[in-house]
């Protein structure tokens, strides 16, 4: 295990900026987080695609639980100094086998997660309140950060995004079938039942990922807001992917970009980046709607 | 093609018309055929040919069994007793030789899709990997989509259409792979009777154009009246099967609801007064799962509807 856990970690970032909006030396730190913003874009990729299905299959909720063990798991792995990636990752994965798991049903599926999803937090806190290390690192797991990407939790980062989009690929038209249209998908032989477990597990890993840069509460604006803020301006089952991957790299770059000329955490720039952009693809949603039905 | 087949005989224990259409080889084929869930009996002793260019309408009560039946034919139910060949051999999960049509329940109004995407679900939906079909996929949707009239709202997204138009675009996306049989599952529930008429009459054209077999599990018989060949009755673990004018009478109904049932017919249609609670039931039938009723909503307690006194 690499020293992510260890309370050095912090230290990782000292390139970051701490005054408050000064580009002076905006052209210097932009070199320094080079592997921040490739972080960044493999996240927003992930988060595009995965976005999709969330919205299809009408799981936000769902996202929401994962990321709340997903956190316990980085809690747990930061108390006991152990790889905080890995720790989100097995919190995250086994949150989502649990709810694909129990929750068939889309009734069952949400009490599972609403009872999955207090246990979860309340583990984190408490080993967050063990730890004595930085507070930084604390706040860090809930709310994202933009510390510097080190080699080993690069590597960690790319293969795991490496393994949601493979298996995205593979698994693309009949998991739209069996979430658009299970009925007739089961009739046609796709195998819904197995197909709801591995995405969730894809779901599972994609939010341990997002957990990374925008934190455990903030994770919805990267995994159901740019999928869902392109279900508001198309119905094309390749426009709406592309749309989505667009909206979520936007928010991310933008957010890092601008996190980069100021003392704020990257999220907030994440997430009202993300919103604004929802907002607008309702406004010209709303408008095609109203073209769509006039001469209906 | 012909309809010859109603002269088949009317009997409790299997036909095998021989007439007409009956010398092709059956597409789907039953014997002995029987489907339990623990001690409750759904049907047994069933045999059954289907032929190419037929159209079987499946009728009885809710939890007679009409459903089980078509999961059985997709070959994602077993038999509990009994053999069954669809298409000469048992019958396989997924084939594109068998095309389905769900319950009428609309669409979610967020579903994410354009009518021409649901169809084309059905071309290639379960297929892995990346990779589209290209133009020839899309030529087949676009001829799909027109064979029913669809043209105009292909690209709609399908939560935005009534639930009429939903229907036709299903039939389509049934249709795209040009299959030999139709399976439809309650295909006019919640429909007006213009859509009703208008989804039938398309049943009712392709078994003709292409010979495809049609086995149409419907709580209500009068939409389809002018069009069947036979009717498979359903209930109380029994069945009654032949022509639509043998089975409907008030004897073979009677016999085998086992009590007093009166089969009226009035102005051309058909009423089925007296079927026990479970019975041939319009009114009391339960939508399967509370989804909310489509634009064109507004459920028909049919004919059937009339309960026991």
């Amino acid at each position: 295990m690499s020293g992510h856990g260890d309370p050095a970690v912090g230290g990782a970032s000292g390139g970051v900026p701490r005054q408050v909006f000064d580009f002076d030396d905006y052209g210097e730190l932009l070199g320094l987080v080079h592997d921040t913003l490739l972080a960044g874009a493999v996240i927003g990729l992930v988060g595009g695609l995965v976005g999709v299905f969330v919205i299809m299959r009408d799981l936000p909720f769902a996202v929401h639980g994962i990321s709340e063990l997903s956190f316990a798991g980085a809690s747990v792995a930061l108390f006991l100094e152990l790889n905080i990636v890995a720790g989100a990752i097995a919190g995250s994965l086994l949150a989502a086998g649990a709810i694909g798991v129990l929750g068939v049903r889309a009734r069952d599926r949400n009490s599972v997660i609403g009872i999955i999803m207090p246990f979860g937090l309340g583990l984190g806190v408490l080993f967050l309140s063990l730890y004595k290390g930085r507070a930084a690192n604390k706040f860090g797991i809930l709310t994202g950060q933009i510390v510097a990407v080190d080699t080993p939790r690069m590597s960690w980062l790319l293969g795991t995004s490496a393994v949601t989009l493979v298996a995205l690929a593979i698994m693309w038209k009949p998991l739209t079938f069996a979430s658009v249209d299970p009925e007739v998908a089961a009739a046609r032989g796709v195998p819904a039942r197995a197909l709801s477990l591995a995405f969730m597990l894809v779901l599972g890993l994609a939010v341990a990922l997002c957990v990374q840069i925008i934190g455990a509460l903030l994770v919805l604006a990267l995994l159901v807001t740019p999928a869902a803020a392109a279900a508001r301006v198309t119905a094309s089952p390749v426009l709406l992917p592309v749309l989505s991957v667009v909206f979520a790299l936007v928010s991310m770059e933008g957010g890092i970009l601008l996190a980069l000329g100021s003392t704020v955490p990257i999220s907030p720039y994440v997430t009202t980046l993300s919103f604004v952009i929802y907002l607008g693809c309702r406004l010209v949603g709303t408008r095609q709607g109203a073209r769509a039905a006039e001469p209906a | 093609m012909d309809r010859a087949e109603t002269t088949a005989p009317l009997s409790s224990r299997g036909t095998s018309p021989a007439e007409g259409a009956g010398t092709a080889a059956p597409v789907i084929s039953l014997r002995g055929a029987a489907l339990s869930y623990g001690d409750r009996v759904l049907w047994r002793d069933l045999d059954l040919d289907v032929r190419p260019g037929e159209f079987l309408a499946v009728l009885g009560p809710n939890g007679s069994g009409k459903t089980s039946l078509l999961r059985v034919l997709l070959g994602r139910q077993r038999l509990t007793a009994g053999t069954l060949s669809v298409l000469g051999h048992a019958p396989d999960r997924g084939s594109s030789d068998i095309g389905y049509v769900p319950q009428q329940k609309s669409l979610p109004g967020y579903t994410v899709l354009r009518a021409r995407d649901l169809v084309r679900l059905g071309l290639d939906g379960h297929r892995w990997g990346p990779g589209r079909a290209g133009a020839a996929g899309r030529r087949r949707v676009d001829e799909a989509l027109a064979m029913v009239g669809a043209t105009a709202y292909a690209d709609v997204p399908v939560g935005r259409l009534s639930g009429g138009e939903q229907q036709r675009v299903r039939i389509a996306q049934a249709l795209v792979t040009d299959p030999r049989i139709l399976l439809c599952d309650e295909p006019l529930l919640s429909l007006d009777p213009h859509h009703q008429r208008s989804v039938t009459e398309l049943v009712d054209r392709r078994r003709r154009s292409a010979d495809t077999a049609v086995v149409f599990v419907t709580h209500e018989i009068n939409p389809v009246l002018g069009m069947v060949d036979r009717v498979l009755y359903l209930a109380r673990g029994g069945f009654r099967i032949g022509p639509p004018e043998k089975v409907m009478t008030s004897a073979s109904l009677s016999r085998l609801y086992g009590t007093q049932v009166d089969v009226v017919r009035v102005r051309g249609r058909v009423v089925v007064v007296g079927a026990p609670d479970e019975g041939a039931d319009g009114t009391a039938h339960s939508h399967s799962d509370g989804q909310p009723d489509g634009p064109a909503a507004e459920h028909r307690g049919g004919p059937h509807g009339d309960g026991p006194p």
